[in-house]
């Protein structure tokens, strides 16, 4: 792995004063790598980072080929790191004209990653750097605990998927002046309220002396209030430090829940396995806003690599070649999904929305087609609005709100089925439906979407640790519960209780009804079984590395 | 490119590429393939050897440690290259999380994807056969040399894998074995002044060196063929020669039902445990291992390559009699049972229409005599006619040396494949 060299740079340099002209927003500090399939090996499996702890599950990846996520949604892998500085890597054998669109592609992911507030716990973090004081941390604890080291990291990475990462968000973006309870509130709310008890007279009377005390001296009035109430009080000062020390900040997911509580790791000998825990929790937490922005971020670049090197003098002469490689990036795909090409439409359609005034009250409750078609305030507003989405929008927000009838007819969208043919013994895959909520629908159903796993109330008076898997219509993968499970187990250090839901096989109905007269061969069976499974909850239990179920 | 002014191969490409871009999520592209049109890097099996050993031995630590082993072996993946299949066995973990199950959605009653382009509301845009390769009919004998080649390459070191790893046992008689040795007669050596077949080139390459020595060459470029001096010693022949070869000291037999009831599930669960056992016999033997593939239903033939064993499916119904009698007839045709250590192995579904045994049994009985071991795998819950009338006729019991019967279910996963093998050949 090298930097590019200084022609290259200078490429990249000019395209970064095009694209600040034309509106992106990023740091001017930026490096460019280029990558040899050698170097992509190493990489892949660690996501980019090159610096990224070392795990023996990465040296199994570059051993096995990709294409084995069918079930396993996976952090695919960039080209552009959100870290400061930015890095990205290319190709080695590019030519000039298509660096240039490129740049122009890596340039307006960097000013997402920059701006999009779905980023905004990365924003002053250089994650290179971290990651690489991560691994050696990482590096000294396994030479000295051995493989318990991977153990921890395997199983803290079973459940990295259930961060709290808009948990970790609210907290960033909570307003100032929410601030959590101080002394004053202590006094009022719980010590007189709850713990001495006053009359309710009293209570009026301390709120008419505080009143009195800030009126008469200002800036000092606190202390000189609370000298007062210690003299009536003496236990108070002593209440409120005991109080205030025994105040944990809440858990904030599941890995931070279990480092927290988990009676196993808090003995001295074990503590060390909640550094590893939070590293992974950490990487995992990078990589959250990635995947939960990959329509918008591709869209987002896609619209700008397109508008920006159109009108770059470099492209002369490579208007054919820039054509052939673009359509192939952003061209709508007969069939599948192309978040470049989707994202990319969806920008561009905004912005004309955005431009006639259409994203608007006024236009919205207009009912006659001639008066929608007619409609054009020429605000001008277009560029702007499509800046907003790309800093106050996620993936599934983006389709949900802007995803409407008018785009899927534009651009000519439809959802694919795919069934059986039993006469020709061909799978056919044929046009579904062309309405939007349709379209809709299926692009959110194939959104990344983690279980909701929220730690429940115990409901039995054990140690044990109750996660409570909130359903929403989609069961869990039911082969990893177990092995999830034993990890959960090992960091808990005690039982570990799972209760989700899943589909109850109802008795199979009479043989007789699948029989046809005319045609004596049984139907096939899946079709009458498949109609509506009927979900019930269970309760999985591991205790000593065994795995039980029962229903609830 | 010929390819390009036929429009009917990529028009054929474009369906087939439908199927595959149905399947594809948002997820799997990204900037460097899709932008920049790099291909993913694939890493050698072979060159990753010595970092398996590591893996697996952490994977042996990990049972000890009271974890279950992670590390799957024998997966077998198709890549489709330019309509070629190849074979390939890596090393395969997956890290289990609590994720939704798609597939289990059972409010979505079919499958559904992105598209876009023209057509109306059921219009079919495309076809994929239900049998895999099996409809595009692009077999032939080329092809599945390069499959068969792909998979011996590295079957020798899964083998390897799966003896000192899995603890599968060792060949009881491997000490014993016999090292026949065969000579084949080839053109291969030269000699000067004689011999069998004139080497041209050679001879003129020897002719302008003598030249050379005797200096008649003034001229490198310009050669003057007139003045060349020829002498009888420069003429180079080929010669017939003996070449010593080490006889194939087991012949192993993969019989394999393909008739419909098999499709999915129980083939590959066949044939993934049949690559095993053929990975670990070929290290049993150190290479010198023959392969026979029959495939049946109610008629039995035999392909000439894995490829097409593990590829190939029929809509019919099942004579497992068929298959045993083509199996003794080759035996008995080649004389093999004299030079071989032979093996049969026998994946089915337990499908049988002979359900009495009276065609069936008889033809087994024949087989064991010659076997080293016949193993049969059915991929069933239990209770399948084979098994009955096996079960029911004590011929395993009359066996006991050379038959063994395993009742995998078709969901089972790699262990329980290892197990079975371990059941077969113990």
């Amino acid at each position: 792995m090298e930097l590019i060299n200084q022609h290259t740079k200078r490429i990249m340099e000019g395209c970064k004063d095009r694209a600040k002209e034309a509106g992106l927003q990023f740091q001017d500090e930026t490096l460019e790598y280029i990558v040899t399939n050698k170097d992509l090996l190493e990489l892949m499996p660690k996501n980019m980072i090159p610096t990224l702890y070392d795990y023996w599950v990465h040296e199994v990846e570059v051993l096995k080929e990709k294409g084995k996520y069918e079930l396993y949604p996976y952090n695919p892998y960039e080209t552009v790191i959100n870290t400061r500085p930015a890095m990205s890597f290319y190709n080695d054998n590019n030519p000039d004209w298509l660096n240039v669109m490129i740049f122009y592609h890596v340039l307006a992911h960097i000013d997402f990653f920059q701006n999009n507030l779905f980023f905004k716990h990365t924003w002053q973090e250089d994650f290179a750097g971290q990651a690489l004081s991560d691994k050696r941390s990482i590096a000294l604890l396994r030479s000295e605990k051995g493989r318990f080291v991977d153990y921890v990291i395997e199983f803290t990475r079973g459940i990295d998927n259930l961060v709290g990462f808009y948990n970790e968000l609210s907290d960033l973006n909570r307003p100032a002046g929410n601030k959590s309870a101080g002394k004053l509130d202590f006094y009022f709310d719980l010590f007189l309220q709850t713990i001495v008890r006053v009359p309710f007279h009293e209570y009026l009377k301390e709120v008419d002396r505080y009143n009195e005390t800030t009126g008469r001296f200002g800036s000092m009035a606190e202390s000189i209030f609370f000298s007062q109430v210690s003299k009536k009080y003496p236990e108070f000062e002593a209440l409120y430090t005991t109080r205030q020390k025994s105040k944990k900040p809440k858990s904030r997911d599941l890995i931070d829940f279990i480092a927290d509580h988990s009676p196993f790791l808090q003995k001295e000998e074990n503590r060390w396995m909640k550094t590893v825990m939070e590293i992974v929790r950490k990487t995992s937490l990078y990589f959250q806003p990635q995947i939960r922005t990959k329509i918008l971020n591709e869209g987002w670049a896609s619209y700008w690599h397109e508008k920006l090197f159109i009108n770059d003098d470099r492209i002369k002469g490579n208007e054919v070649a820039f054509a052939r490689v673009n359509a192939k990036v952003t061209a709508l795909p007969r069939m599948g999904l192309n978040p470049y090409a989707l994202g990319m439409r969806l920008f561009s359609y905004l912005e004309g929305l955005a431009d006639q005034g259409r994203i608007s009250y006024a236009f919205q409750r207009l009912e006659s087609i001639g008066g929608r078609s007619g409609f054009d305030q020429k605000t001008g507003q277009g560029r702007d609005f499509v800046s907003q989405v790309r800093e106050n929008f996620n993936d599934f927000m983006f389709v949900n709100t802007f995803v409407d009838q008018d785009f899927v007819d534009t651009y000519k969208l439809f959802v694919a089925g795919k069934r059986l043919n039993p006469q020709k013994e061909v799978w056919e895959y044929y046009i579904q439906s062309r309405k939007a909520s349709d379209y809709k629908a299926m692009l959110l159903e194939s959104l990344y979407h983690p279980p909701h796993i929220v730690i429940g109330e115990p409901k039995s008076q054990d140690r044990s640790l109750y996660l409570d898997h909130q359903f929403e219509g989609k069961p869990l993968v039911r082969e990893f519960i177990a092995h999830t499970l034993l990890g959960i187990e090992y960091l808990w250090g005690g039982p570990v209780k799972l209760e989700t839901s899943e589909p109850i096989e109802k008795p199979e109905p009479p043989l007789a009804y699948s029989y046809n007269l005319y045609d004596p061969v049984p139907t096939d069976g899946k079709s009458s079984r498949q109609d509506k499974a009927q979900f019930g909850r269970v309760l999985y239990t591991m205790e000593n590395r065994k795995l039980s179920r029962s229903l609830l | 490119m010929p390819g390009d002014l036929d429009p009917e191969p990529r028009i054929k490409q474009w369906k087939d590429d439908l199927g595959k871009a149905f399947r594809n999520t948002l997820y799997e592209q990204d900037d460097l393939t899709h932008l920049q049109a790099l291909t993913a890097p694939r890493g050698h099996y072979l060159q990753n050897l010595k970092s398996i050993d590591e893996l697996l031995e952490r994977d042996l630590q990990r049972e000890k440690d009271g974890f279950p082993r992670k590390i799957r072996i024998g997966r077998l993946i198709k890549v489709g290259k330019g309509g070629k299949e190849k074979i390939v066995v890596v090393p395969t973990t997956v890290e289990e999380k609590l994720i939704h199950d798609l597939k289990a959605d059972s409010s979505k009653t079919e499958d559904q994807s992105g598209g876009s382009g023209e057509g109306n509301d059921g219009q079919v845009i495309g076809e994929e056969p239900v049998h895999g390769t099996e409809g595009s009919g692009t077999g032939g004998a080329g092809q599945g040399e390069s499959g068969e080649h792909e998979i011996e390459s590295s079957a020798f070191d899964l083998g390897r894998i799966l003896t000192e790893k899995f603890n599968l046992p060792n060949l009881t008689e491997k000490g014993k074995k016999r090292s026949l040795k065969k000579f084949t007669y080839e053109l291969t050596d030269r000699n000067k002044g004689f011999g069998q077949v004139l080497d041209k080139k050679a001879t003129l390459r020897k002719i302008i060196e003598t030249n050379i020595n005797l200096n008649t060459i003034p001229d490198v470029a310009q050669i003057d063929p007139a003045r060349l001096l020829v002498s009888p010693q420069d003429s180079v022949y080929r010669i017939l020669s003996k070449e010593q070869d080490f006889e194939s000291q087991a012949m192993v037999f993969f019989v394999r039902d393909y008739s419909g009831s098999m499709s999915g599930k129980p083939t590959e669960v066949v044939v993934t445990q049949h690559v095993l056992i053929y990975s670990w016999l070929l290290y049993q033997y150190d290479r010198q291992v023959e392969t026979r593939f029959i495939l049946h239903d109610t008629e039995a033939k035999e392909v000439p390559d894995f490829n097409s064993y593990s590829s190939l499916s029929v809509a019919g119904g099942t004579k497992v009699v068929s298959a045993y009698r083509l199996v003794n007839e080759i035996v008995e045709r080649e004389n093999l049972s004299r030079d071989y250590n032979i093996y049969v192995f026998h994946g089915t579904d337990g499908d049988d229409w002979d359900t009495t045994g009276k065609e069936t049994i008889p033809e087994l009985r024949k087989m064991a005599l010659y076997s080293s071991r016949v193993g049969i795998t059915v991929a069933n819950r239990g209770g399948s006619a084979l098994e009955k009338t096996i079960k029911d006729s004590r011929v395993l019991e009359e066996y006991m040396k050379q038959l063994r019967l395993v009742v995998i279910e078709e969901e089972a996963e790699e262990s329980r494949l290892i197990e079975g093998i371990k059941q077969l050949i113990s």
